[in-house]
Protein backbone atom coordinates (compact mmCIF):
# COMPACT_ATOMS: atom_id res chain seq x y z
CA UNK A 1 0.00 0.00 0.00
CA UNK A 2 2.65 2.83 0.83
CA UNK A 3 4.68 1.17 -2.32
CA UNK A 4 1.98 2.07 -4.23
CA UNK A 5 1.99 5.56 -2.66
CA UNK A 6 5.41 5.77 -3.27
CA UNK A 7 4.68 4.55 -6.73
CA UNK A 8 2.24 7.82 -6.98
CA UNK A 9 4.65 10.31 -6.17
CA UNK A 10 6.90 9.46 -8.54
CA UNK A 11 4.67 9.02 -11.35
CA UNK A 12 3.60 12.02 -10.46
CA UNK A 13 7.03 14.17 -10.62
CA UNK A 14 8.02 12.07 -13.83
CA UNK A 15 4.93 13.47 -15.27
CA UNK A 16 5.64 16.98 -14.01
CA UNK A 17 9.19 16.41 -15.89
CA UNK A 18 7.23 16.11 -18.79
CA UNK A 19 4.96 18.71 -18.65
CA UNK A 20 8.23 20.84 -18.07
CA UNK A 21 9.90 19.47 -21.15
CA UNK A 22 6.43 20.15 -23.64
CA UNK A 23 6.03 23.90 -22.31
CA UNK A 24 10.05 24.12 -23.09
CA UNK A 25 9.79 22.82 -26.54
CA UNK A 26 6.95 24.95 -27.12
CA UNK A 27 8.86 28.16 -25.93
CA UNK A 28 11.93 26.91 -28.62
CA UNK A 29 9.51 27.03 -30.86
CA UNK A 30 7.94 29.78 -31.02
CA UNK A 31 11.42 31.66 -30.39
CA UNK A 32 12.26 29.40 -33.77
CA UNK A 33 9.31 30.75 -35.48
CA UNK A 34 9.81 34.38 -34.33
CA UNK A 35 13.14 33.52 -35.90
CA UNK A 36 11.95 32.83 -39.32
CA UNK A 37 9.89 35.68 -39.18
CA UNK A 38 12.64 37.84 -39.05
CA UNK A 39 14.26 35.92 -42.36
CA UNK A 40 11.71 37.12 -45.01
CA UNK A 41 13.99 39.86 -46.06
CA UNK A 42 15.57 37.01 -48.40
CA UNK A 43 12.44 34.73 -48.08
CA UNK A 44 9.62 35.42 -51.48
CA UNK A 45 6.39 34.14 -51.10
CA UNK A 46 4.66 33.01 -54.44
CA UNK A 47 1.65 31.14 -54.18
CA UNK A 48 -2.52 31.10 -56.11
CA UNK A 49 -3.14 29.28 -59.41
CA UNK A 50 -2.72 25.75 -59.31
CA UNK A 51 -2.54 25.58 -63.34
CA UNK A 52 0.76 28.09 -62.72
CA UNK A 53 2.12 26.28 -59.92
CA UNK A 54 3.97 23.00 -62.20
CA UNK A 55 5.92 26.30 -64.10
CA UNK A 56 6.52 28.50 -60.80
CA UNK A 57 7.99 25.77 -58.92
CA UNK A 58 10.78 24.70 -61.68
CA UNK A 59 10.84 28.36 -62.25
CA UNK A 60 11.44 29.22 -58.58
CA UNK A 61 14.34 26.27 -58.63
CA UNK A 62 16.50 27.06 -61.35
CA UNK A 63 16.77 30.70 -60.05
CA UNK A 64 17.57 29.89 -56.50
CA UNK A 65 20.40 27.78 -58.51
CA UNK A 66 21.71 30.35 -59.15
CA UNK A 67 20.65 33.23 -56.32
CA UNK A 68 21.30 30.86 -53.23
CA UNK A 69 20.23 33.77 -51.04
CA UNK A 70 16.77 34.09 -52.39
CA UNK A 71 14.32 31.57 -50.69
CA UNK A 72 11.38 31.23 -52.95
CA UNK A 73 8.51 29.13 -51.39
CA UNK A 74 6.07 28.08 -53.91
CA UNK A 75 2.55 27.12 -53.02
CA UNK A 76 -0.81 26.70 -54.44
CA UNK A 77 -4.37 27.75 -53.32
CA UNK A 78 -6.07 29.04 -56.84
CA UNK A 79 -5.50 32.16 -58.45
CA UNK A 80 -8.57 33.80 -56.06
CA UNK A 81 -6.64 32.35 -52.84
CA UNK A 82 -3.25 33.91 -54.36
CA UNK A 83 -5.35 37.66 -55.36
CA UNK A 84 -6.90 37.28 -51.97
CA UNK A 85 -3.29 36.85 -50.16
CA UNK A 86 -2.20 39.74 -52.36
CA UNK A 87 -4.74 41.81 -50.84
CA UNK A 88 -3.80 41.11 -47.18
CA UNK A 89 -0.59 40.96 -47.63
CA UNK A 90 0.43 37.45 -46.59
CA UNK A 91 2.18 36.43 -50.01
CA UNK A 92 4.37 38.41 -52.36
CA UNK A 93 3.44 37.22 -55.80
CA UNK A 94 0.14 36.19 -56.79
CA UNK A 95 -0.13 33.49 -59.45
CA UNK A 96 -3.84 33.59 -61.60
CA UNK A 97 -4.70 32.17 -64.96
CA UNK A 98 -7.52 34.70 -65.35
CA UNK A 99 -7.11 38.99 -65.31
CA UNK A 100 -7.31 40.29 -61.86
CA UNK A 101 -11.54 41.21 -61.42
CA UNK A 102 -12.40 45.25 -60.69
CA UNK A 103 -13.74 44.18 -57.30
CA UNK A 104 -10.68 42.52 -56.42
CA UNK A 105 -8.50 45.79 -57.30
CA UNK A 106 -10.22 47.66 -55.56
CA UNK A 107 -10.04 45.30 -52.27
CA UNK A 108 -6.72 45.58 -52.67
CA UNK A 109 -6.50 49.67 -53.02
CA UNK A 110 -8.60 50.22 -49.99
CA UNK A 111 -5.77 48.06 -48.40
CA UNK A 112 -2.80 49.87 -49.46
CA UNK A 113 -1.58 47.73 -52.08
CA UNK A 114 -2.22 48.52 -55.81
CA UNK A 115 -1.56 45.35 -58.19
CA UNK A 116 0.36 45.42 -60.95
CA UNK A 117 0.19 42.58 -63.77
CA UNK A 118 2.75 40.62 -65.56
CA UNK A 119 1.95 38.24 -68.22
CA UNK A 120 4.53 35.25 -67.93
CA UNK A 121 3.38 32.79 -70.40
CA UNK A 122 0.43 31.78 -72.66
CA UNK A 123 -1.72 28.43 -72.40
CA UNK A 124 -3.98 26.92 -74.02
CA UNK A 125 -7.17 24.79 -73.12
CA UNK A 126 -7.54 21.56 -75.02
CA UNK A 127 -10.68 19.61 -75.43
CA UNK A 128 -10.16 15.70 -74.83
CA UNK A 129 -11.97 12.75 -75.97
CA UNK A 130 -11.70 9.07 -75.94
CA UNK A 131 -9.38 8.24 -78.45
CA UNK A 132 -11.44 5.61 -80.38
CA UNK A 133 -14.13 8.49 -80.71
CA UNK A 134 -14.89 9.10 -84.53
CA UNK A 135 -15.07 13.09 -83.39
CA UNK A 136 -12.31 15.36 -84.97
CA UNK A 137 -13.78 19.08 -85.13
CA UNK A 138 -16.54 20.86 -83.15
CA UNK A 139 -17.15 24.38 -83.08
CA UNK A 140 -17.26 26.53 -79.83
CA UNK A 141 -21.01 26.82 -80.26
CA UNK A 142 -21.45 22.95 -80.70
CA UNK A 143 -19.24 22.86 -77.53
CA UNK A 144 -21.19 24.95 -75.20
CA UNK A 145 -24.58 23.06 -76.24
CA UNK A 146 -22.74 20.69 -75.16
CA UNK A 147 -21.99 21.64 -72.07
CA UNK A 148 -25.55 23.16 -71.73
CA UNK A 149 -27.32 20.30 -72.60
CA UNK A 150 -28.74 21.02 -75.37
CA UNK A 151 -26.64 18.37 -77.23
CA UNK A 152 -26.41 15.22 -75.68
CA UNK A 153 -25.80 12.48 -77.96
CA UNK A 154 -22.66 12.00 -79.73
CA UNK A 155 -24.83 11.79 -83.07
CA UNK A 156 -25.77 14.86 -83.12
CA UNK A 157 -22.36 16.43 -84.27
CA UNK A 158 -21.01 13.09 -85.66
CA UNK A 159 -19.95 10.78 -84.15
CA UNK A 160 -21.81 7.35 -83.16
CA UNK A 161 -25.00 7.19 -81.54
CA UNK A 162 -23.75 7.24 -77.97
CA UNK A 163 -24.76 9.64 -74.76
CA UNK A 164 -22.38 12.10 -74.27
CA UNK A 165 -20.61 11.77 -70.86
CA UNK A 166 -19.63 15.58 -70.29
CA UNK A 167 -16.83 16.63 -67.70
CA UNK A 168 -15.91 19.30 -66.03
CA UNK A 169 -13.77 20.78 -63.26
CA UNK A 170 -14.83 22.40 -59.61
CA UNK A 171 -15.79 25.99 -59.58
CA UNK A 172 -12.47 26.32 -57.57
CA UNK A 173 -10.36 25.57 -60.85
CA UNK A 174 -8.83 28.45 -62.67
CA UNK A 175 -9.01 26.24 -66.12
CA UNK A 176 -12.84 25.85 -65.47
CA UNK A 177 -13.40 29.55 -65.11
CA UNK A 178 -11.69 30.48 -68.15
CA UNK A 179 -13.87 27.64 -69.82
CA UNK A 180 -16.62 29.29 -68.66
CA UNK A 181 -16.05 32.33 -69.85
CA UNK A 182 -14.75 31.81 -73.39
CA UNK A 183 -17.37 28.98 -74.55
CA UNK A 184 -20.29 29.44 -72.38
CA UNK A 185 -20.99 33.15 -71.87
CA UNK A 186 -24.16 33.93 -69.74
CA UNK A 187 -25.49 30.27 -71.15
CA UNK A 188 -26.38 27.75 -67.60
CA UNK A 189 -24.27 24.74 -67.62
CA UNK A 190 -25.77 21.60 -67.54
CA UNK A 191 -26.43 20.56 -63.91
CA UNK A 192 -25.37 16.95 -64.64
CA UNK A 193 -21.88 17.91 -65.03
CA UNK A 194 -19.68 14.99 -64.43
CA UNK A 195 -17.12 17.28 -61.83
CA UNK A 196 -13.82 16.76 -61.25
CA UNK A 197 -11.22 17.69 -58.75
CA UNK A 198 -8.27 17.49 -60.70
CA UNK A 199 -6.86 17.51 -64.08
CA UNK A 200 -5.40 13.87 -63.64
CA UNK A 201 -9.01 13.26 -62.54
CA UNK A 202 -10.32 14.07 -65.96
CA UNK A 203 -7.71 12.92 -67.86
CA UNK A 204 -8.63 9.69 -66.34
CA UNK A 205 -12.15 9.38 -67.08
CA UNK A 206 -11.86 10.47 -70.59
CA UNK A 207 -9.11 7.97 -70.95
CA UNK A 208 -11.39 4.96 -69.63
CA UNK A 209 -14.45 6.28 -70.82
CA UNK A 210 -15.74 6.40 -74.61
CA UNK A 211 -18.58 8.87 -74.35
CA UNK A 212 -16.80 10.95 -72.31
CA UNK A 213 -15.31 14.54 -72.98
CA UNK A 214 -13.69 17.52 -71.33
CA UNK A 215 -10.82 19.66 -70.95
CA UNK A 216 -7.35 20.00 -69.72
CA UNK A 217 -4.44 22.13 -69.96
CA UNK A 218 -2.65 21.82 -73.43
CA UNK A 219 -0.11 21.38 -71.73
CA UNK A 220 -1.64 17.83 -70.52
CA UNK A 221 -2.23 16.66 -73.50
CA UNK A 222 -1.08 12.95 -73.84
CA UNK A 223 -1.00 9.78 -76.81
CA UNK A 224 -4.15 8.42 -74.42
CA UNK A 225 -6.36 10.95 -75.55
CA UNK A 226 -7.62 12.71 -78.37
CA UNK A 227 -7.55 16.29 -78.84
CA UNK A 228 -10.05 18.56 -80.64
CA UNK A 229 -9.67 20.36 -83.13
CA UNK A 230 -11.63 23.96 -82.93
CA UNK A 231 -13.53 25.13 -85.82
CA UNK A 232 -13.73 28.51 -86.40
CA UNK A 233 -15.94 29.71 -89.45
CA UNK A 234 -14.31 26.42 -91.34
CA UNK A 235 -10.99 26.47 -90.39
CA UNK A 236 -9.76 23.87 -87.89
CA UNK A 237 -7.29 25.13 -85.13
CA UNK A 238 -5.66 22.63 -82.78
CA UNK A 239 -3.96 23.82 -79.77
CA UNK A 240 -0.41 24.20 -80.86
CA UNK A 241 2.54 26.78 -79.19
CA UNK A 242 1.92 28.79 -82.49
CA UNK A 243 -1.79 28.85 -82.77
CA UNK A 244 -2.01 29.46 -78.71
CA UNK A 245 0.38 32.47 -78.82
CA UNK A 246 -1.50 34.09 -81.89
CA UNK A 247 -4.62 33.53 -79.85
CA UNK A 248 -6.09 31.97 -83.03
CA UNK A 249 -6.99 28.62 -81.25
CA UNK A 250 -9.99 29.92 -79.81
CA UNK A 251 -9.52 28.74 -76.07
CA UNK A 252 -5.72 30.56 -75.30
CA UNK A 253 -5.52 33.03 -72.37
CA UNK A 254 -2.26 34.20 -70.86
CA UNK A 255 -0.64 33.42 -67.51
CA UNK A 256 -0.48 36.03 -64.83
CA UNK A 257 1.92 37.22 -62.12
CA UNK A 258 0.12 40.12 -59.68
CA UNK A 259 2.65 41.72 -57.36
CA UNK A 260 1.95 45.39 -55.53
CA UNK A 261 3.40 48.68 -57.42
CA UNK A 262 6.07 48.78 -54.21
CA UNK A 263 7.21 45.04 -54.63
CA UNK A 264 9.87 43.93 -52.50
CA UNK A 265 13.21 43.83 -54.17
CA UNK A 266 14.03 40.16 -54.26
CA UNK A 267 10.60 38.96 -55.77
CA UNK A 268 10.93 42.44 -58.76
CA UNK A 269 14.45 40.20 -59.84
CA UNK A 270 12.22 36.93 -59.59
CA UNK A 271 9.94 38.28 -62.22
CA UNK A 272 12.86 39.82 -64.20
CA UNK A 273 14.33 36.32 -64.65
CA UNK A 274 11.41 34.85 -65.92
CA UNK A 275 11.21 37.36 -68.81
CA UNK A 276 14.82 36.62 -69.83
CA UNK A 277 16.26 34.24 -72.19
CA UNK A 278 16.47 31.62 -69.77
CA UNK A 279 12.88 32.18 -67.51
CA UNK A 280 11.57 31.53 -71.18
CA UNK A 281 13.07 28.81 -72.30
CA UNK A 282 11.86 26.89 -69.15
CA UNK A 283 8.36 28.36 -69.96
CA UNK A 284 8.41 26.44 -73.42
CA UNK A 285 10.04 22.99 -71.58
CA UNK A 286 6.94 22.87 -69.06
CA UNK A 287 4.95 23.27 -71.94
CA UNK A 288 3.45 26.48 -72.44
CA UNK A 289 3.73 29.37 -74.80
CA UNK A 290 6.51 31.69 -74.34
CA UNK A 291 5.63 35.34 -74.37
CA UNK A 292 9.01 37.06 -75.35
CA UNK B 1 8.11 21.32 2.32
CA UNK B 2 7.71 18.20 0.65
CA UNK B 3 3.65 18.02 1.20
CA UNK B 4 3.88 21.73 -0.02
CA UNK B 5 5.60 20.86 -3.41
CA UNK B 6 3.24 17.79 -3.64
CA UNK B 7 0.41 19.88 -3.47
CA UNK B 8 1.69 22.06 -5.88
CA UNK B 9 2.15 19.38 -8.09
CA UNK B 10 -1.35 18.46 -7.73
CA UNK B 11 -2.95 21.36 -8.22
CA UNK B 12 -0.58 22.29 -11.16
CA UNK B 13 -2.03 18.92 -12.44
CA UNK B 14 -5.37 19.56 -11.83
CA UNK B 15 -5.38 22.88 -13.62
CA UNK B 16 -3.56 21.77 -16.53
CA UNK B 17 -6.22 18.22 -17.15
CA UNK B 18 -8.98 20.94 -16.25
CA UNK B 19 -7.44 23.65 -19.14
CA UNK B 20 -7.13 20.16 -21.94
CA UNK B 21 -11.27 19.25 -20.95
CA UNK B 22 -12.12 22.64 -21.21
CA UNK B 23 -9.96 23.27 -24.20
CA UNK B 24 -11.57 20.79 -26.12
CA UNK B 25 -15.00 22.40 -25.54
CA UNK B 26 -14.34 25.76 -26.08
CA UNK B 27 -12.81 24.51 -29.81
CA UNK B 28 -16.29 23.01 -30.16
CA UNK B 29 -17.93 26.25 -29.12
CA UNK B 30 -15.98 28.29 -31.30
CA UNK B 31 -16.32 26.05 -34.43
CA UNK B 32 -20.28 26.02 -33.72
CA UNK B 33 -20.64 29.86 -33.19
CA UNK B 34 -18.19 30.56 -36.90
CA UNK B 35 -20.89 28.02 -38.59
CA UNK B 36 -23.54 30.35 -37.67
CA UNK B 37 -22.22 33.37 -38.31
CA UNK B 38 -21.68 32.63 -41.31
CA UNK B 39 -24.54 30.75 -42.06
CA UNK B 40 -26.74 33.86 -40.69
CA UNK B 41 -24.34 36.34 -43.25
CA UNK B 42 -25.66 33.58 -46.09
CA UNK B 43 -29.32 33.60 -45.23
CA UNK B 44 -29.35 37.49 -45.24
CA UNK B 45 -28.86 37.64 -48.67
CA UNK B 46 -30.42 34.20 -49.83
CA UNK B 47 -33.87 33.44 -49.27
CA UNK B 48 -33.87 30.17 -46.45
CA UNK B 49 -37.18 28.51 -48.58
CA UNK B 50 -34.63 28.58 -51.98
CA UNK B 51 -32.68 26.85 -50.18
CA UNK B 52 -34.18 24.85 -48.25
CA UNK B 53 -35.80 23.75 -51.59
CA UNK B 54 -33.73 24.45 -54.66
CA UNK B 55 -33.04 21.93 -56.69
CA UNK B 56 -30.00 22.89 -58.48
CA UNK B 57 -26.48 23.76 -56.74
CA UNK B 58 -24.80 26.20 -59.88
CA UNK B 59 -22.46 28.65 -57.84
CA UNK B 60 -20.55 30.30 -61.08
CA UNK B 61 -21.58 33.95 -61.84
CA UNK B 62 -24.21 33.20 -63.99
CA UNK B 63 -26.65 31.12 -62.33
CA UNK B 64 -26.11 31.69 -58.56
CA UNK B 65 -28.39 28.90 -57.80
CA UNK B 66 -27.90 27.58 -53.92
CA UNK B 67 -30.43 24.64 -53.57
CA UNK B 68 -29.51 22.16 -50.72
CA UNK B 69 -31.88 19.29 -51.96
CA UNK B 70 -29.32 17.62 -54.98
CA UNK B 71 -26.43 17.58 -52.04
CA UNK B 72 -28.67 15.95 -49.29
CA UNK B 73 -29.90 13.53 -52.01
CA UNK B 74 -25.87 12.79 -52.63
CA UNK B 75 -25.18 12.83 -48.95
CA UNK B 76 -28.35 10.41 -48.45
CA UNK B 77 -27.83 7.84 -51.29
CA UNK B 78 -24.21 7.40 -51.22
CA UNK B 79 -24.64 6.53 -47.07
CA UNK B 80 -27.69 4.32 -47.66
CA UNK B 81 -25.72 2.15 -49.91
CA UNK B 82 -22.93 2.32 -48.01
CA UNK B 83 -25.14 1.22 -45.13
CA UNK B 84 -26.87 -1.48 -46.90
CA UNK B 85 -23.55 -3.28 -48.37
CA UNK B 86 -21.82 -2.68 -44.88
CA UNK B 87 -24.14 -4.11 -42.02
CA UNK B 88 -24.95 -6.96 -43.11
CA UNK B 89 -21.15 -8.26 -44.09
CA UNK B 90 -19.72 -6.35 -40.47
CA UNK B 91 -22.54 -8.09 -38.64
CA UNK B 92 -21.78 -11.37 -39.98
CA UNK B 93 -18.17 -10.95 -39.38
CA UNK B 94 -18.55 -9.37 -35.93
CA UNK B 95 -20.60 -12.82 -34.96
CA UNK B 96 -17.87 -14.86 -37.02
CA UNK B 97 -15.19 -12.79 -34.92
CA UNK B 98 -16.76 -13.42 -31.48
CA UNK B 99 -18.59 -16.66 -31.90
CA UNK B 100 -17.56 -18.74 -34.19
CA UNK B 101 -13.82 -18.05 -34.93
CA UNK B 102 -10.93 -20.48 -33.03
CA UNK B 103 -8.41 -18.12 -30.86
CA UNK B 104 -5.83 -18.45 -33.53
CA UNK B 105 -8.02 -16.73 -36.30
CA UNK B 106 -9.56 -14.40 -34.35
CA UNK B 107 -6.50 -13.18 -33.39
CA UNK B 108 -5.28 -12.85 -36.89
CA UNK B 109 -9.29 -11.41 -38.27
CA UNK B 110 -9.10 -8.42 -35.43
CA UNK B 111 -6.24 -6.85 -36.68
CA UNK B 112 -6.61 -7.46 -40.17
CA UNK B 113 -10.12 -5.16 -39.62
CA UNK B 114 -8.39 -2.70 -37.80
CA UNK B 115 -5.56 -2.60 -40.23
CA UNK B 116 -8.75 -1.84 -42.67
CA UNK B 117 -9.57 1.68 -40.71
CA UNK B 118 -5.81 2.48 -41.57
CA UNK B 119 -5.84 2.88 -45.20
CA UNK B 120 -5.80 6.43 -46.43
CA UNK B 121 -9.02 7.21 -48.31
CA UNK B 122 -7.32 8.54 -51.09
CA UNK B 123 -5.65 5.39 -51.50
CA UNK B 124 -9.14 3.76 -51.51
CA UNK B 125 -10.69 6.52 -53.69
CA UNK B 126 -7.94 5.56 -56.26
CA UNK B 127 -8.18 2.10 -56.03
CA UNK B 128 -12.29 2.90 -56.58
CA UNK B 129 -11.50 5.29 -59.77
CA UNK B 130 -9.05 3.22 -61.71
CA UNK B 131 -10.76 -0.63 -60.90
CA UNK B 132 -14.76 -0.05 -60.18
CA UNK B 133 -15.59 3.20 -62.13
CA UNK B 134 -14.64 1.50 -65.53
CA UNK B 135 -15.87 -2.22 -64.30
CA UNK B 136 -18.80 -0.60 -63.30
CA UNK B 137 -19.83 1.42 -66.62
CA UNK B 138 -19.09 -1.38 -68.71
CA UNK B 139 -21.18 -3.84 -66.61
CA UNK B 140 -24.20 -1.54 -66.73
CA UNK B 141 -23.49 0.32 -69.86
CA UNK B 142 -23.60 3.70 -68.22
CA UNK B 143 -22.77 6.91 -69.55
CA UNK B 144 -20.03 6.83 -66.66
CA UNK B 145 -18.57 4.64 -64.09
CA UNK B 146 -18.51 7.39 -61.39
CA UNK B 147 -21.87 6.68 -59.63
CA UNK B 148 -23.69 6.73 -56.19
CA UNK B 149 -22.95 2.96 -56.17
CA UNK B 150 -19.08 3.40 -56.52
CA UNK B 151 -18.94 5.60 -54.05
CA UNK B 152 -21.34 3.46 -51.36
CA UNK B 153 -18.78 0.37 -52.16
CA UNK B 154 -16.24 2.68 -51.11
CA UNK B 155 -17.79 3.98 -48.06
CA UNK B 156 -19.16 0.71 -46.85
CA UNK B 157 -15.21 -0.09 -47.20
CA UNK B 158 -14.38 2.60 -44.73
CA UNK B 159 -17.51 1.93 -42.36
CA UNK B 160 -16.76 -1.58 -41.76
CA UNK B 161 -13.99 -1.76 -39.49
CA UNK B 162 -16.18 0.43 -36.90
CA UNK B 163 -19.08 -1.37 -37.26
CA UNK B 164 -17.26 -4.76 -37.01
CA UNK B 165 -15.08 -4.00 -34.14
CA UNK B 166 -18.04 -2.13 -32.00
CA UNK B 167 -20.40 -5.00 -32.79
CA UNK B 168 -18.08 -7.40 -31.75
CA UNK B 169 -17.70 -5.85 -28.41
CA UNK B 170 -21.60 -5.80 -27.85
CA UNK B 171 -21.78 -9.27 -28.80
CA UNK B 172 -19.00 -10.85 -26.94
CA UNK B 173 -19.68 -8.79 -23.84
CA UNK B 174 -23.52 -10.98 -23.60
CA UNK B 175 -23.21 -12.85 -20.47
CA UNK B 176 -22.19 -16.44 -20.88
CA UNK B 177 -24.76 -17.49 -18.52
CA UNK B 178 -27.66 -16.40 -21.15
CA UNK B 179 -25.64 -18.84 -23.71
CA UNK B 180 -25.26 -21.54 -21.35
CA UNK B 181 -29.17 -21.51 -20.71
CA UNK B 182 -30.02 -21.55 -24.31
CA UNK B 183 -27.77 -24.37 -24.84
CA UNK B 184 -29.24 -26.34 -21.81
CA UNK B 185 -32.64 -26.02 -23.32
CA UNK B 186 -31.04 -28.02 -26.05
CA UNK B 187 -30.81 -25.39 -28.95
CA UNK B 188 -27.73 -25.71 -31.24
CA UNK B 189 -25.50 -23.24 -32.23
CA UNK B 190 -26.89 -21.85 -34.62
CA UNK B 191 -30.19 -21.17 -32.86
CA UNK B 192 -28.54 -19.99 -29.82
CA UNK B 193 -26.87 -16.98 -32.00
CA UNK B 194 -29.72 -15.60 -33.50
CA UNK B 195 -32.27 -16.58 -30.80
CA UNK B 196 -30.50 -15.31 -27.98
CA UNK B 197 -26.96 -13.83 -28.38
CA UNK B 198 -27.55 -11.14 -31.01
CA UNK B 199 -30.71 -9.96 -29.83
CA UNK B 200 -29.12 -9.49 -26.30
CA UNK B 201 -26.64 -7.53 -28.38
CA UNK B 202 -28.86 -5.62 -30.61
CA UNK B 203 -28.68 -2.45 -28.89
CA UNK B 204 -24.87 -2.32 -28.71
CA UNK B 205 -24.82 -3.36 -33.03
CA UNK B 206 -27.12 -0.38 -33.34
CA UNK B 207 -25.52 2.29 -32.15
CA UNK B 208 -22.48 0.60 -34.32
CA UNK B 209 -24.58 0.83 -37.32
CA UNK B 210 -25.23 4.28 -36.85
CA UNK B 211 -21.42 5.23 -35.60
CA UNK B 212 -20.72 3.33 -38.83
CA UNK B 213 -23.20 5.98 -40.77
CA UNK B 214 -21.16 8.76 -39.27
CA UNK B 215 -18.32 7.41 -40.37
CA UNK B 216 -19.39 7.26 -43.96
CA UNK B 217 -21.92 10.55 -43.95
CA UNK B 218 -18.68 12.92 -43.25
CA UNK B 219 -15.95 11.07 -45.89
CA UNK B 220 -14.75 13.52 -48.26
CA UNK B 221 -11.99 12.62 -50.51
CA UNK B 222 -12.64 8.96 -51.60
CA UNK B 223 -16.19 9.82 -52.43
CA UNK B 224 -14.69 12.93 -54.05
CA UNK B 225 -13.08 10.50 -56.27
CA UNK B 226 -15.57 8.21 -57.24
CA UNK B 227 -18.98 9.83 -57.39
CA UNK B 228 -18.93 12.15 -60.52
CA UNK B 229 -20.35 14.80 -58.05
CA UNK B 230 -22.66 15.61 -60.65
CA UNK B 231 -25.16 17.80 -58.36
CA UNK B 232 -28.74 16.29 -59.42
CA UNK B 233 -31.44 14.73 -57.60
CA UNK B 234 -31.31 11.10 -59.40
CA UNK B 235 -35.05 10.06 -59.49
CA UNK B 236 -34.95 7.28 -61.97
CA UNK B 237 -31.61 5.50 -61.13
CA UNK B 238 -30.17 6.61 -57.70
CA UNK B 239 -27.75 4.19 -57.50
CA UNK B 240 -26.76 4.41 -61.11
CA UNK B 241 -26.18 8.00 -61.19
CA UNK B 242 -23.78 10.37 -60.33
CA UNK B 243 -24.57 12.19 -57.55
CA UNK B 244 -22.65 15.00 -55.58
CA UNK B 245 -22.21 14.95 -51.77
CA UNK B 246 -22.15 17.81 -49.31
CA UNK B 247 -18.66 17.06 -48.16
CA UNK B 248 -17.63 17.01 -51.60
CA UNK B 249 -18.98 19.93 -52.85
CA UNK B 250 -17.40 21.97 -49.95
CA UNK B 251 -13.80 20.45 -50.50
CA UNK B 252 -14.47 21.21 -54.45
CA UNK B 253 -15.30 24.45 -54.43
CA UNK B 254 -13.95 25.86 -51.07
CA UNK B 255 -10.23 26.43 -53.03
CA UNK B 256 -10.81 29.47 -55.59
CA UNK B 257 -14.26 31.39 -53.51
CA UNK B 258 -13.84 34.58 -53.02
CA UNK B 259 -13.71 35.24 -49.48
CA UNK B 260 -16.95 37.24 -48.17
CA UNK B 261 -18.92 36.27 -51.52
CA UNK B 262 -22.61 34.80 -50.84
CA UNK B 263 -20.91 31.44 -52.31
CA UNK B 264 -18.25 31.61 -49.61
CA UNK B 265 -21.15 31.73 -47.52
CA UNK B 266 -22.93 29.19 -48.77
CA UNK B 267 -20.24 26.91 -48.40
CA UNK B 268 -20.20 27.49 -44.67
CA UNK B 269 -24.02 26.95 -44.40
CA UNK B 270 -23.87 23.62 -45.79
CA UNK B 271 -20.94 22.62 -43.96
CA UNK B 272 -23.45 24.00 -40.94
CA UNK B 273 -26.20 21.36 -41.94
CA UNK B 274 -23.59 18.79 -42.16
CA UNK B 275 -22.58 19.20 -38.67
CA UNK B 276 -26.75 19.29 -37.55
CA UNK B 277 -26.22 15.65 -39.21
CA UNK B 278 -23.72 14.47 -37.58
CA UNK B 279 -24.95 15.97 -34.64
CA UNK B 280 -28.00 14.23 -34.64
CA UNK B 281 -26.71 10.67 -35.48
CA UNK B 282 -24.19 10.98 -32.42
CA UNK B 283 -27.52 11.86 -30.31
CA UNK B 284 -29.19 8.92 -31.88
CA UNK B 285 -26.11 6.69 -31.20
CA UNK B 286 -25.65 7.97 -27.31
CA UNK B 287 -29.16 7.04 -27.03
CA UNK B 288 -29.25 3.83 -28.55
CA UNK B 289 -26.01 3.23 -26.07
CA UNK B 290 -27.62 4.15 -22.97
CA UNK B 291 -30.65 2.35 -23.40
CA UNK B 292 -27.88 -0.60 -24.10
CA UNK B 293 -26.17 -0.03 -20.70
CA UNK B 294 -29.51 0.11 -18.66
CA UNK B 295 -30.78 -3.01 -20.64
CA UNK B 296 -27.49 -4.69 -18.65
Amino acid sequence: MKKQGLQNIKNANKSFASVTILAALILISLIGAGCLGQETDNNVVVSGSTSILPLAQSLSEKYMEIHNETVISVKGGGSGTGIAELIDGSNDIAMASRKIKDTEVTNAQANGINPVEHMIAKDGIAVIVHPANPVKNLTLEQLQKIYSGEIRNWSEVGGNDEEIAAIARDSSSGTQEFFTEAVMGDVELRSDLITQSATGAVTQEVMQNQKAIGFINAAYQNANLKTIGLDVNGTVFMPTEENVLSEKYPLSRGLYLYTDANVKEQADEFIQYIFSTEGQKIVREMGYTAVQ
Amino acid sequence: MKRNMRNFNEKTMKFLFFIGGIGTILILLLICFFLLAETANFLKTYPIWDFLTGTEWKPDEASRKFGLLPLLAGTFITTFGAVLLAVPIGILSAVYIAELAGPKTAEILKPAVELLAGIPSVVLGFFGLVLLVPTFQSAFDLTTGQTALTGSIILAIMALPTIISVSEDAISSVPASLKQGSFALGSNHWQTIYKVTIPAALSGISAAVILGVGRAIGETMAVMMVTGNMAIIPWSEPFLSSVRTITATIALEMGEVAQGTEHYYALFTIGAVLFLLTIIINGIADAVKRKHHRGE
